[in-house]
């Protein structure tokens, strides 16, 4: 065999780290270790804000599967993620379900809510599309506004947090921890799927739609199951999410929420995993070192981001060599 | 037996007709050419026969199956490939991921067996890496698997294209103008390939093309069409004596010139 | 009020709100005729008109007054400043991303309308502003119909503009122009036309009516947001697509089909206005699915 394949460069020039089985444990260990160590230097004010960062990087990863993988601008992502957060909260305060089975419920109404609301959209030319996912964000968070069972505008409070094996998840500490593990299998399984028969599919569909077709891919399935996964990912981020706070409310879930997410992608780096989990820390950690700028911290994320796609629209993270 | 079967197709767009009941048909292990001056409609057949038109009548089947109401990808499942007049490679993947995407319609691992890795899914990776290189090496492309397939000369790009077509697992390549574009040396390595494509791999050959010495040198049968109109269908001995395809060439003397090739 | 008093009074409101529709939808359907751009930003130059209209009114009402007539000529400036505005994005944003891939331009225009609403933002700290136009309250009674002279002039205003769009678009060289891009650009380029200037004047004129539309809703509503122009932005989209995007005439009918509807709509048993915009967007996702070429527009052309 000449080579193994190569499979989408989504590892944007780090592959080089884990080539071999040795530096693959070295550089496993190392992250780990930072990832273990980091809340007890830090303190537990960074620990909060990390845990948020996980939590993007966990959406961002989702969002990516939609935006990088399958080239689909999807502008309400926000609405999978108040999927999994509201079922979290419905089902464990009205029907006093454990968090466990609400997680599965979540992100099986996910999937429900991506076949309703992409079947009919993913044959749309691509702006169209945009729009059309905008609009189903804005629907789902004026959904949750206005209906009863979601506690209107206020929202729901009091949702219980989980225990795991005897271990009651409470503390930011133990949440922090329960984000690194969603974290890590987010970007094993992103990882996975960009080098699998389906994530070469996304690309072949994104790069060219008619040639695609004709090698057999089925482009509407194809985008379906792009936007099915990253549903998956926004809605088990959504429900930790509600579980973590123990409140929820619709503006959690607005259009800047959206854009937030997709900010994370484009700016890192969309398509690349590096690029991607860059990109969620920019967004959550900029605000905290630009304390001062306060309602200018958005202007400076929409000024990066028209700035990123003018000039360098691969996003900050070097674009890896092809071989 | 006859393996493609066009009967009456029309195909018109707002109100021009591009194909007017056309008959055609690809016996099973022939290579046929499908020839006419520019415009006569033939890529316009191509598409319709791959799905991407959908002609307002007639019938088109494959293998005695109705593919008329069958999108492109369905059409490629049941045994079609193509390629393109102006070579549609997925130019920023690699040359191996472009003829990899010909193996997607013959395999089925999904989101699951991805994230888990399951072992069908190893060995269904294994398998369409396997079989990609094989068409890689049987189109003579030994290297340079990784570079970008949009780097890569023209000639060699129509083989990649080839290649990705032949993937599939095909019963019939359609080829529009492989040898477009090509020089001489490599038009006679195509015109050895697209015979050892029929002898070797069993499969069907119908091509468009307008170096009509290649035409000639490789068809078993030859069918014209012109203005949308099929206006004759034979051996290459008899197309190149029928009156009405030499005239609907070029005019009668220079026609006669051409088609001797 | 008997069904009837509600009937007469909801379309007032309708056609009222479907005038402010359709000026934003004429920008959108402008654009993607000649550019295949789907402009984000445009709803948010609505929004800057708006603001622009009241700086320019507070400059000019000691002069002129803050009623009809300072509201009127702070309506041309606006109209002149984002004019121009809309032309610098134009050459700054999108004119070098035009052969980029799709996704590329949907999100830098995503990101010019994130910078001018983050820009307002910034500038407003997020507060609403008052808009401060001084305008009577007299009106015509129609039986037990009132319909405000605010309400006339604000239609017979839109109504000028849109007629005003047309002559230009079917009788000067620009506007045979423009159309003549919408069907085939490269071929326009060999013709000798200048393509740049004609995309130049259409995102002039797009944004002007935008502007338009920004200045007379802050007058009539009485206060400006940095986020008004979000919600218009995609219901102005909805009216364009509506009537056929890409067709002129389509977006003033887009427009007032989709201002009757809602405010109809909301007068549906279970429809209050909490649900107003659910019932906006539910009506955008369906024409897209189900007639997305809209009433006037041309259907697509074949692919490949």
């Amino acid at each position: 065999m000449a080579a193994l394949p190569q499979g989408a460069n989504v590892w944007g020039g780090l592959a080089v780290l884990f080539d071999t089985p040795a530096k693959r444990v070295a550089a496993i260990a190392v992250v780990l270790a930072a990832m273990i160590v980091a809340p007890l230097l830090l303190g537990p004010y960074a620990t909060v804000i990390l845990t948020n960062a996980l939590l993007y990087v966990v959406l961002a990863l989702g969002l990516n599967i939609v935006v990088g993988y399958a080239g689909l601008l999807d502008l309400g992502f926000a609405a999978f993620f108040a999927v999994g957060a509201y079922t979290v909260g419905i089902t464990t305060l009205h029907f006093g379900l454990n968090f466990w089975l609400a997680l599965p419920l979540a992100i099986v109404f996910a999937i429900i809510a991506g076949v309703v609301i992409g079947t009919p959209t993913l044959r749309l030319r691509s702006d169209y599309l945009a729009i059309v996912t905008l609009g189903f964000g804005e629907i789902v968070r004026l959904s949750a506004r206005n209906l009863r069972e979601t506690g209107g505008a206020s929202g729901l409070t009091g949702i219980d947090s989980p225990w795991l094996f005897g271990w009651h998840i409470e503390t930011p500490l133990d949440f922090y921890y329960v984000f690194c593990g969603l974290a890590i299998i987010g970007v094993v399984a992103s990882a996975r799927l960009a080098n699998s028969r389906l994530g070469r599919a996304w690309l072949y569909v994104r790069h060219d739609e008619d040639a695609a077709e004709a090698m057999g891919i089925d482009r509407v399935r194809v985008k379906l199951a792009a936007y099915i996964v990253g549903a998956i990912y926004g809605a088990v981020g959504g429900a930790f999410f509600a579980a973590n706070l123990g409140a929820i409310s619709p503006e959690s879930f607005s259009f800047q929420q959206s854009v937030l997410i997709l900010m994370a992608v484009i700016l890192g780096g969309m398509g690349k995993i590096p690029g991607v989990v860059l990109g969620a820390f920019i967004v959550i950690l900029a605000p905290e070192l630009l304390r001062d700028v306060g309602d200018l911290r958005l202007l400076i994320f929409a000024v990066g981001l028209l700035l990123v796609m003018l000039f360098r629209p691969s996003g900050i993270w070097p674009t890896g060599g092809r071989k | 037996m006859t393996l493609l079967d066009v009967k009456g197709v029309s195909l018109s767009f707002a109100g021009s007709k591009v194909l007017q009941n056309v008959d055609f048909a690809v016996p099973a292990g022939a290579i046929v050419s499908l020839i006419g001056p520019n415009g006569a409609g033939k890529t316009s057949l191509f598409n319709s026969i791959t799905g991407f038109y959908k002609p307002q009548q007639g019938s088109i089947k494959v293998g005695g199956v109705e593919t008329m109401r069958m999108k492109p990808h369905q059409v490629t499942r049941l045994g079609i490939a193509r390629t393109f007049q102006n070579v549609r490679l997925f130019r920023e993947m690699s040359v191996l991921e472009n003829v990899m995407s010909g193996m997607h319609c013959r395999t089925s691992a999904g989101v699951v067996d991805a994230v888990l890795r399951l072992p069908g899914q190893r060995r269904e990776e294994a398998a369409i890496h396997a079989f990609s290189a094989e068409c890689l090496r049987f189109v003579g492309i030994e290297d340079g698997w990784h570079r970008d397939a949009g780097t890569l000369a023209y000639g060699w790009q129509r083989r990649v294209e080839i290649a990705r077509a032949l993937a599939t697992q095909p019963r019939l390549l359609l080829l529009d103008e492989p040898a477009a574009g090509l020089t001489a040396g490599e038009k006679q390595e195509l015109i050895g390939l697209i015979g050892r494509i029929r002898d070797e791999r069993g499969i069907s050959v119908l091509l468009i093309e307008h170096d009509t010495g290649l035409v000639m040198r490789i068809s078993e049968r030859i069918s014209v069409l012109d203005h949308g109109v099929m206006i004759a269908e034979g051996t290459v001995r008899e197309i190149q004596t029928n009156p009405r395809v030499i005239e609907a060439y070029l005019g009668v003397e220079e026609g006669e010139a051409e088609l001797a090739g | 009020m008997t069904l009837f008093d509600i009937f007469t009074h909801q379309l007032v409101n309708g056609i009222v709100l479907g005038s402010f529709y359709a000026l934003v939808a004429l920008g959108y359907t402008m654009v993607f005729g000649v550019v295949k751009l789907l402009n984000f930003a445009h709803g948010d130059l609505y929004m800057v008109g708006g603001f622009a209209g009241f700086l320019i009114l507070s400059f000019l009402a000691p002069f002129l007054g803050a009623g009809w007539l300072g509201v009127a000529v702070s309506m041309l400036f606006a109209m002149l400043a984002v004019g121009f505005l809309g032309v610098v994005i134009e050459r700054v944003a999108y004119a070098p991303m035009l052969s980029a891939p799709r996704l590329s331009i949907l999100i830098t225009a995503l990101a010019v309308s994130l910078v001018l609403q983050n820009a307002v933002l910034a500038l407003t700290k997020g507060q609403y502003q008052p808009f401060g136009a001084q305008f009577g309250f007299g009106g015509v009674n129609l039986g037990t119909l009132f319909i405000s002279y605010n309400q006339m002039v604000l239609v017979a205003t839109a109504g000028v503009l849109m007629l005003g769009l047309e002559l230009f678009v079917s009788r000067t060289q620009y506007g045979r122009a423009m159309r003549a891009i919408s069907v085939d650009k490269d071929m326009c380029r060999l013709m000798g036309i200048n393509v740049n200037a004609v995309i130049a004047v259409t995102f002039f004129l797009g944004s002007a009516l935008a502007a338009a539309a920004g200045t007379m809703a802050g007058a009539y509503y009485g206060s400006l947001w940095y986020f008004m122009g979000f919600l218009i932005g995609l219901k102005a989209f909805t009216a364009a697509v509506i009537g056929g995007i890409g067709s002129i005439p389509g977006a003033m009918l887009g427009g007032l089909i989709l201002g009757l509807l809602e405010s109809f709509g909301t007068q549906l048993p279970g429809v209050g206005s909490g649900w107003k915009d659910v019932f906006s967007f539910s009506v955008l996702i369906l024409v897209l699915v189900f007639k997305p070429t809209g009433l006037l527009g041309k259907p697509e052309q074949e692919r490949m």
